[in-house]
């Protein structure tokens, strides 16, 4: 096994536990909003090592090209995504499971 | 004039990298399609500094770097919550004031926040934005934080 593919797997495995982990934390975490917390594990660590360690597969070619494409994409639309997620259920009068009881703390 | 020119190039440049066919048909095809969403770019008043930020692509590369290395330490954070059997969330809410004065500022000091594990940008306004932290530490590190600073810096501040 070339070094690059050692280094490949490595990021490709660590992707693949982060992903796991996500989706153990998406059950385990109490309310809606904790879960969305799990789910962002998945899609920016989990995504992002899975297509480095692509990238090491692919070398220096369009492939790596199209990668880093997709990977800005994922960047720039997933917390978009999750942004209007949280703040539709919160308008549609979803309430947060608090720690410190009801109203936001001020700084 | 110099901004619809760098947004002719990236689509040119997008076009080529996505294809990877060097034919002289399709490169004139290419360079026809790019020109054409320039024209209407500039129609719709898109190529304006929001729409197409080209004079930011410096400071991202010094910027991003940071952001990524900020997303997996905060992702080992909510791993180690994860599988801890106790489970030690504490969710908070905080509201605090942005230091950004641009559009692009804002949403990338909102989206740097939502892409960190464990803080998600709930609502981002000029004046303020709500927060949600899976703990009282995450939420409360937010507030007047380096990332704060950062994207300042980064969207042409001091």
């Amino acid at each position: 096994m070339s070094p690059a593919d050692a280094i490949s797997w490595a990021l490709l495995a660590a992707g693949g536990v982060s992903c796991v982990l996500g989706a153990v934390g998406l059950l385990r975490m109490p309310d809606f909003f904790t879960r969305m917390h799990a789910a962002s594990v998945v899609d920016t660590v989990g995504a992002g090592l899975i297509l480095l360690g692509l990238m090491v597969q692919a070398g220096l070619t369009l492939v790596t090209v199209k990668l880093v494409v997709i990977g800005l994409l994922i960047f720039f639309t997933s917390p978009t995504a999750s942004h209007a997620l949280a703040r539709a259920a919160l308008a549609r009068g979803l309430e947060p499971k608090l720690a410190d009881g009801g109203a936001p703390s001020k700084p | 004039m110099l901004r619809l020119a760098s947004l002719a190039a990236a689509l040119y440049a997008f076009w080529i990298l996505m294809s990877g066919y060097l034919e002289p048909f399709l490169l004139g095809a290419g360079l026809a399609c790019a020109l054409a969403v320039t024209w209407l770019a500039r129609r719709m008043e898109i190529a304006d500094p929001e729409g197409h930020p080209a004079h930011l692509t410096p400071a991202a590369f010094g910027y991003w770097p940071w952001l990524v290395l900020e997303i997996l330490r905060s992702g080992l954070a909510v791993c180690r919550i994860i599988v801890d059997p106790r489970l030690p969330v504490s969710p908070t809410l905080v509201r605090f004031r942005p230091s950004q004065k641009t559009a692009v500022g804002l949403a990338t000091h909102a989206n740097s926040i939502t892409l960190t594990p464990g803080t998600l940008t709930v609502a981002a306004d000029h004046d303020e934005f709500l927060v949600h932290g899976l703990t009282r530490e995450t939420a409360r590190a937010t507030v007047a934080s380096e990332m704060d600073r950062r994207v300042r810096r980064f969207e042409g501040g001091d």
